[in-house]
């Protein structure tokens, strides 16, 4: 048994001030305080205790590029970061896009014990935006959530068959990276001031609201449930609150970076800050801010895209695309952006990802008989990200200090992190 | 560890000390004050111009060159441009004079080799010796440089140079308006200049017409319809010379496209500067390696 006292518990009824016992891979009693007979004690200090953190957005790189990232790193940089259960984007070598690469995946990551990997599968074949990939096949092998991550589909022709084959499907959810290639080709940040003062191409807002506005109205049209993934533009949300107004089934997700960072970021070209879509300008990061506050946006996913140091120390616009974020993203969201409410931070980052995936066992509120995945988070600590768990250190925020961090993270009962000590 | 990536940051005085030190140079003779000192120009995009300017400037001061072209060397054979800087560095050279297609090149290069680095035109971000250059040609001309009004007229969007006059040239009073069509428009305007899409409307206010060429390499002929309309809205010519004051005059920082951007008459007129820009090139990049060097020493 363990036994976590005197923490801030995110319950059916609010947040209440309790002690937490959990016994097997289940909570066990909430309020109660037990007696301590050899049972592991945990003192929490008044730090939240609340459903584990779910993360819609990984690049795990597992098969392929396993010198920046494999399941099992990307798994103990997940609980690290107190997240039981991610989802894996398929863009991996060979990407997962039929029924062998997501029988495959699927299995090696059953044997994964830090977090729950959830493997998502390929729009289009080969990730080539050219032809449907196997998705009979790989909804048998499991998968649920499809996306061509790092590129949109390329055609409305082409993603409308896609949306029209998965509506039959239950529980199938398209994820769209959106991104216009005739006009985000040649880009390497943002085109805002930044890009204008340094000669640098620009990616556009426009790249993405047209993107999002296409796919919107395929969704409208085929009645798909559609996930935009990383919006960074205020004009894909005004676009996202017009298409639920008229009962589109949409949801999407912001990064910890955009949330955090804004093109100013970007004027040393530092490639830890070179992401796509890039960090866009002051107006573009408040309205993110409060489209996260609002419910416009449902979740945060970090994105998190390891690349080394020896690929990252590169020029700028030659370095590979992508931050880590896994082992930050607690910290900058429930601070930064959400101002320090354990409410809708659990809302954000585990109930409502939890639901958009399917996860029946993650993020649930904590009540006697709910399971045991949990994150225990002090949002008063200070401390230095440095010395990842991930394969890689591409982090915007490292060498920051950030307020909040992880103490502890439980799935199925086990605790698969402990520290935050300092 | 001094050298020259930008004039970000650069104050009057900072920018007239240097001209000043240029102006030193230009009637002086060979010099020895620098042998034993070694310069070496890494070009990673292609130049003879500027290359030569750079070449001559440090023959003069007396510092041994050593050249590099990637085209001849291991970068085609997929050598890393960090590892060349580091290979460049070993072999041992006091000051390197870096052309790049990369904005950040001479920042990551002057990081591995712990050695000064000259900016001699990186990407499309700022050519600062061109710069220094051109407002020295102009000190010349005017006698002055607060006051004068320039028009800089073409693909702005992708000229390091015009990057370079808007970090500096106001800094030292010259009052700068963009010209060109929309496409060659940088997207955003932090700097807060004018902006116009008619040449006419401007000529008879400024005092200086800078012209750029249209850069193809960057792609940007692929913005504009034709050549031919664009030197008809944009090109210099005599008749719009003649809408200029009288002592209005004609800059270009080369290679010239003559019959696009300028045509012939105009490219040789005694209102145009553009043989004495190439000539003040020498003395201010010996100002600008003395100044690197003696940082070193
Ligand atoms: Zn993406």
């Amino acid at each position: 048994m363990i036994v976590v006292r005197n923490a801030r518990v995110l319950t059916p009824s609010g947040i209440e001030d309790a002690s937490v016992v959990i016994e097997g891979d289940t909570v066990h009693s909430v309020g109660a305080e037990p007696e301590a007979n050899g049972h592991q004690v945990i003192e929490a200090g008044g730090a939240w205790l609340g459903p584990g953190l779910v993360d819609l957005h990984v690049h795990l790189r597992d098969p392929g590029q396993t010198w920046k990232e494999d399941m099992r790193s990307g798994a103990r940089a997940a609980a690290a970061g107190g997240f039981t259960a991610l989802v894996a984007m398929p863009n991996t070598d060979p990407p997962v896009d039929d029924r062998t690469t997501a029988t495959a995946a699927v299995e090696r990551a059953a044997g994964i014990e830090d977090v729950e990997i959830v493997a998502a599968g390929a729009l289009t074949r080969g990730r080539s935006g050219e032809a449907l990939a196997d998705f009979d096949g790989m909804f048998e092998a499991g998968v649920r959530i499809f996306s061509d991550d790092g590129d949109s589909v390329p055609t409305a022709g082409l993603l409308r068959r896609a949306m029209a084959y998965l509506r039959d499907l239950p529980g199938a959810l398209i994820a769209e990276h959106a991104e216009d290639r005739s006009l985000a080709a040649t880009g390497h940040l943002h085109e805002g001031e930044v890009a204008s003062r340094l000669g640098i191409a620009g990616l556009p807002a426009l790249a993405e609201e047209l993107v999002v506005a296409r796919d919107l109205l395929l969704a409208a049209t085929t009645g798909t449930r559609l996930h935009i993934q990383h919006v960074s533009t205020s004009g894909s949300l005004d676009l996202i609150r017009r298409a639920r107004a008229e009962g589109v089934e949409v949801t999407s997700e912001v990064t910890p970076h955009h949330l955090a960072l804004e093109e100013s970021a970007v004027e040393g070209l530092d490639t830890n800050f070179k992401m796509y879509p890039p960090l866009r300008g002051r107006d573009d990061r408040v309205a993110l801010v409060e489209a996260l506050r609002d419910g416009t946006i449902d979740v945060v996913a970090t994105d998190h895209a390891p690349h080394t140091t020896a690929e990252k120390e590169v020029p700028f616009e030659e370095a590979p695309r992508g931050v880590i974020g896994l082992e930050t993203a607690a910290a900058v969201v429930a601070t930064n952006a959400l101002g320090g409410d354990p409410r809708l931070f659990f809302e954000r980052m585990s109930i409502a990802p939890a639901g958009i995936a399917g996860l029946s066992r993650h993020g649930r509120l904590v009540e006697k008989g709910s399971p045991a995945n949990l994150v225990l988070f002090d949002p008063n600590l200070r401390w230095v990200p440095g010395g990842f768990a991930s394969k890689s250190s591409n982090s915007p925020f490292a060498g920051i200090e950030l307020t909040g961090r992880v103490l502890m993270t439980i799935r199925e009962g086990k605790i698969t992190y402990e520290g935050g000590s300092g | 560890m001094s050298g020259l990536i930008t004039l970000h940051g650069w104050g009057r005085e900072r920018l007239t000390e240097i001209l000043d030190k240029a102006e030193g140079y230009v009637a002086s003779a060979q010099s020895t004050a620098f042998s034993g000192a070694t310069v070496t120009c890494a070009f990673f995009e292609a130049s003879t111009r500027t290359r030569l300017s750079f070449e001559r400037a440090a023959h003069r001061l007396g510092a041994y060159v050593m050249g590099f072209s990637p085209e001849l060397s291991s970068v085609t054979k997929g050598e890393s441009f960090k590892d060349t800087i580091l290979t460049l560095t070993a072999i041992g050279t006091d000051v390197f004079i870096l052309r790049h297609t990369l904005a950040d090149a001479a920042d990551l290069a002057a990081g591995w080799s712990g050695r000064p680095v000259i900016n001699a035109g990186l990407g499309s971000r700022e050519h600062p010796t061109q710069t220094l250059i051109d407002a020295l040609t102009l000190r010349q001309e005017f006698g002055r440089l607060d006051g004068l009004r320039m028009a800089i007229v073409g693909d702005i969007r992708n000229s390091r140079v015009a990057r370079g006059h808007l970090i500096a040239l106001p800094t030292l009073g010259v009052e700068l308006t963009l010209v060109g069509p929309t496409p060659f428009m940088p997207q955003d305007n932090p700097w807060g200049v004018r902006t116009s899409t008619n040449l006419d409307d401007e000529l008879g206010d400024v005092d200086v017409v800078y012209l750029l060429r249209i850069q193809a390499e960057r792609g940007s002929s692929a913005d504009i319809p034709s050549s031919a309309g664009y030197a008809r809205r944009y090109g210099m010519n005599e008749e719009r010379l003649s809408m200029m004051k009288p002592t209005g005059v004609v800059m270009h920082p080369g290679p010239i496209n003559r019959g696009v951007e300028i045509d012939d008459a105009t490219a040789d007129s005694e209102r145009s500067l553009l043989v004495r820009q190439v000539a003040n090139g020498v003395p201010v990049r010996m100002a600008v390696i003395a100044e690197a060097l003696e940082g070193v020493r």
